[in-house]
């Protein structure tokens, strides 16, 4: 919504159209973190996946929940999902992940300029800083702005087979998310476990 | 702490972080990111140079907790060295991740801050540790001596796997001889 983001000529998406599109798009029981607020009531919304890992706090861990998931499990691509506010709180996290290098993190930054679920506040870096600088400026170079729902498949297909981690920028509107995920942390974390292979049910 | 350190340098398994190194790997924690401390700093010296452990620093201590959180979600152990300011920075992530998600976070605090601190910011920020540690309910030792050291480790690394619930072992200055004034 900021000026300097709008010299970029990348088109304003919606983020539950977004998610639906990378959901669809998954077919090896990839691994998708989804940061707090309308990031992961919108990955709720596009269906619930044993893959998926729902965060009811802790603003800004998803990169790097999703880091560590990454480590435990070299051979499974892992997803982050992240809006830019919540990417603001953490920004040294980019840093430690281009310096690990995993190749099969994907990180996924909705930027809406805003502060969305608490009223629409605009984020201080809404119309000085550009998310994709940043990420470049921190050592992750595969970091690109989607420029429309087309291209930001293409990057994630791109993103599945890179030999590095991938940054996708997505401008979004100020929409709130579609649903509402449950708020169980037990069960949301005994699920993704058990998503992860790592442990069967009882 | 130069007496203390010279003592302890040379990584043999009787000093505090040689034990603290042999206890991590024989519970499978090979994760370890960590905010450096200067009484750390033979511990995080070591574990970089054993191929057992990745072992890297992280910008903040929060975003560590993240990443053990994540990778014991994917299968793997990890644990988180860090001291005690950093820990200051924790109580939102342990009351809205570690704790209401059951994770069995391992943390090893260096303990700044009193028994001759020398900065009066360490020494209030220390007195806030406990109370939130015991606000949440979590688990936490005080480690003073060398010959309780591996069993309070070893016992307190089992017990927040199997009851899936974190622990947090302040490294007392009365163990690791702590920093002092000429540092």
């Amino acid at each position: 919504m900021s000026s300097n983001m709008n010299t970029r000529n990348t088109k304003v998406m919606n983020r539950f159209d977004v998610t639906s599109r990378l959901i669809g798009k998954l077919k090896h029981e990839e691994a998708v973190i989804g940061g707090i607020g309308n990031t992961n009531f919108d990955l709720w919304a596009a269906g619930h996946r044993p893959q998926n890992f729902y965060m009811l706090g802790s603003m800004g861990l998803a990169f790097p929940i999703a880091l560590g998931v990454a480590l435990a499990q070299p051979e499974r691509r892992v997803f982050a999902l992240e809006g830019d506010g919540s990417l603001l709180m953490q920004l040294g996290a980019l840093s430690t992940i281009a310096m690990l290098k995993p190749k099969n993190l994907i990180m996924i930054v909705m930027d809406n300029g805003i502060y969305q679920i608490t009223g629409a506040q605009p984020t201080p870096a809404a119309d000085v800083a550009d998310i994709v600088a940043i990420a470049i400026g921190s050592g992750l170079a595969n970091s690109a702005w989607a420029a429309d729902e087309e291209d930001f498949e293409r990057l994630v297909e791109e993103a599945m087979s890179a030999s590095e981690p991938s940054l996708i920028a997505v401008r979004i509107d100020d929409k709130p998310g579609v649903g509402t995920t449950r708020r169980d942390p037990v069960q949301i974390r005994e699920r993704f476990m058990h998503g992860l292979g790592v442990r069967e049910p009882l | 702490m130069a007496i203390a350190e010279q003592a302890t340098q040379g990584s043999s398994d009787k000093s505090w972080h040689g034990i603290v190194l042999q206890t991590l790997k024989r519970n499978e924690i090979s994760l370890i990111p960590y905010v450096p401390d200067r009484v750390l700093t033979p511990l995080i010296k070591n574990l970089h140079a054993d191929p057992f452990f990745t072992t890297f620093a992280t910008a903040r201590e929060e975003e560590a907790v993240g990443i053990v959180s994540g990778a014991w979600m994917g299968g793997r152990r990890g644990a988180v060295l860090m001291q005690t300011s950093g820990f200051a920075t924790l109580a939102n992530v342990l009351a809205s991740l570690a704790v209401p998600y059951q994770i069995p976070l391992i943390l090893f605090v260096s303990e700044r801050g009193t028994l001759g601190e020398f900065n009066y910011g360490q020494s209030l920020v220390c007195r806030t540790m406990r109370p939130v540690l015991d606000s949440l309910a979590l688990e936490h030792h005080t480690i003073t001596r060398l010959d309780e050291l591996e069993f309070i480790a070893d016992r307190s690394i089992k017990q927040a796997v199997t009851t899936q619930a974190p622990v947090a072992l302040i490294l007392s200055p009365l163990l690791t001889g702590g920093k002092v004034f000429d540092k």
